[in-house]
């Protein structure tokens, strides 16, 4: 792995004020300034941690931004086809049902070409949870246009906007999974501020410990920005996702099990 | 412990087979003619005795990353479909082979291209041998030529992809899916207990974490791989070719077929020997690797070579690079679903060789 000169010269113990997971590994990680991936790998780092899961976690990673998850977070993980995740992580859960099992994936590989495998993995309330970046955006790729991408925002595949009537309207995964019965618990999140941080893994605590009860599909949804992809600073990024993208993907519970 | 003696369908020997072998999960879709597969292990029910998972998926594409998940986590774990189903899965063998899986594939093949037929045929032998998905990759094949064989090659297979680290695919068909023999069933194995050191069964505080991937961003690093699947491949190559001979001693002309027409043309040696011709078959058990060398060894004593095949001519080319223009080589198949009958292989191979 790459490393950034000088790095360790800043990181000296008494410099921090703050100590990461010793979940997460050393590894540089590849994301751009500013990306909520970084944030969402720290908290999930730290509830496999705290709940002392490590030697109990199997993860799955996507095709995209993510797919070198298996570099930052020190559990065991495999690395799924373009979609696929729902279905490896399906018979991960099923073959070691006492494990604790986690897919990770980002809005490409979750709402479009996975569209079928996360609909029937929360169809059979298959035990595991899965976690949902929604940039509206295809990252990895340069920044084409997503199936989350809202109506007028611009990718280099929508230059000119995303229209609705020749492109479809944005999809929302999150409020279709939680109309299904399979799924347990079901809420949107955000990690853009140190509020929805801690609310994001009070969410992601629970939905570890829920799996414990076998009761079905956690799905987290968490929307999050591309500063590079959305050709904006990480400020102007998180300005632009609670104008714009918050109306259209509400922060919130859809659904919580009755308790 | 004795062997169970049943008659069953080619498909349920494979559903038995895999219980018996201990195999710790089963994704299938249905698709004709292999749904007895799917059907007959959700009647076994093995959770309840085994402890075999057995699950119908959403999709053929979902089926092979359910086996791929499975298999990461170091489990016997198998599929099995029909040609167009298992176009589907070519991605997923693709993945399974990059990221070294053990698993087992079965393609109860059907004709095609497109939907086809739903009759048997021996057309997908180039996607089986050749490749199918993307990238530098072989899986070992396994032709089943009877209902034993099909039960058989399960613990063959699941034996040779722990073995090697690669998904290996019995490519039967469905005229032997189908159909109805006496098979004898090995006893009940015992699931396993231990799992490789690779697989995915949550991080020990006394080993690194198991990664299960195919991607390597590095050009060098994907090289070196790359090169290290086809040492794999040369290793199999040299140690896991099988096939058997039929009258090949004192052969002047040799048919070469697998599976369904390989019983055709056993049939087609006793006619034409009755006829005073010296006609022998060799029979491919394992497609890749190919049985080459030895059909260039038998090359040096032939007149000619026939390669019959339920194809348009797949086979033939490889029969055409064993043996290397010694012999001239030639195709002769039916198609569609049409299963060639012994007396048409023996007046053609009669046309292409004796009377030409």
């Amino acid at each position: 792995m790459f490393e950034i000169a000088g790095i360790r010269e800043i990181v000296k113990p008494e410099n921090l004020a703050y100590r990461k997971s010793d979940l997460l590994t050393e590894n540089v990680m590849s994301y751009c300034p500013g990306c909520g991936h970084g944030t969402v790998h720290r908290i999930l780092a730290e509830v496999i941690d705290e709940l002392g899961l490590q030697s109990d976690t199997i993860g799955v990673s996507p095709v995209g931004c993510s797919v070198l998850m298996y570099n930052y977070i020190d559990v065991d993980i495999q690395q799924a086809a373009h979609g696929r995740a729902p279905a490896v992580a399906t018979a991960i859960k099923r073959l070691l049902p006492e494990k604790f099992v986690f897919t990770y994936q980002g809005d490409g590989d979750l709402a479009a070409i996975g569209t079928a495998e996360t609909i029937h993995a929360c169809n059979r309330g298959e035990n595991i949870l899965m976690l949902f970046i929604n940039n509206g955006i295809y990252g990895m790729t340069g920044g084409q246009m997503a199936p989350t991408t809202l109506v007028g925002m611009k990718s280099s595949t929508s230059p000119a906007g995303r229209i609705a009537k020749t492109m479809g309207s944005p999809l929302k995964m999150t409020d279709i999974v939680a109309t299904l019965p399979g799924t347990y618990y079901v809420t949107r999140q955000s990690v853009h501020t140190p509020a929805n941080v801690r609310k994001t893994k009070k969410a992601i605590r629970k939905a570890v410990q829920y799996q414990k009860l076998d009761r079905g599909t956690c799905f987290i949804e968490i929307v999050s920005n591309c500063p590079s992809g959305w050709k904006m600073t990480p400020v102007q990024s998180n300005k632009w996702m609670e104008e714009t993208m918050f109306p259209v993907y509400p922060l919130g519970d859809l659904k919580t099990p009755e308790e | 412990m004795e062997k169970e003696l049943r008659l069953m369908k080619g498909n349920e020997a494979v559903a038995e087979a895999a219980i018996r072998a201990g195999a710790d999960g089963y994704f299938g879709y249905p698709i004709t003619p292999q749904s007895e597969i799917l059907e007959y292990l959700m009647e076994a029910n093995p959770e309840e005795t085994t402890g075999m998972i057995v699950l119908q998926a959403e999709s053929e594409v979902a089926a092979i990353n359910m086996v791929y998940g499975g298999a990461g986590c170091g489990k016997k774990v198998l599929t099995s479909s029909s040609s167009p189903g298992i176009s589907l899965k070519q991605e997923g063998i693709s993945y399974i082979a990059g990221a070294e899986l053990p698993c087992l594939i079965v393609n109860v093949v059907r004709g095609g291209p497109g939907l086809g037929t739903i009759q048997p045929a021996q057309s997908d032998y180039f996607q089986s041998v050749k490749g199918g998905g993307h990238g530098d990759y072989k899986m070992i094949v396994l032709a089943p030529a009877s209902v034993q064989e099909m039960a058989d090659f399960v613990d063959l297979g699941f034996e040779l992809a722990f073995k090697y680290r690669t998904p290996v695919m019995m490519l039967s068909d469905g005229a032997i899916g189908q159909m109805m023999e006496k098979v004898y069933l090995s006893p009940q194995k015992k699931r396993m207990t231990t799992f490789p050191d690779w697989a995915t069964t949550g991080k020990k505080a006394t080993r690194p974490r198991n990664i299960i991937t195919s991607l390597d961003l590095e050009s060098n690093g994907q090289e070196i791989f790359i090169q290290k699947l086809q040492d794999k491949y040369n290793l199999i190559k040299e140690q896991e070719v099988r096939y058997q001979e039929f009258q090949t001693e004192d052969a002047e002309y040799l048919l070469v077929a697998y599976g369904t027409s390989a019983r055709v043309c056993q049939k087609s040696v006793q006619i034409a020997r009755a006829q005073g011709l010296r006609v022998g078959l060799l029979r491919p058990i394992t497609l890749f690797p190919f049985p080459s060398k030895r059909i260039n060894e038998l090359a040096d004593h032939l007149k000619g070579i026939l390669s019959v095949e339920m194809s348009a001519g797949q086979m033939v080319e490889d029969v055409l690079l064993s043996v290397n223009g010694k012999v001239p080589v030639r195709h002769y198949g039916r198609n569609g679903g049409i299963i060639t009958t012994p007396e048409e292989v023996v007046e053609n191979l009669k046309s292409i060789f004796i009377e030409a």
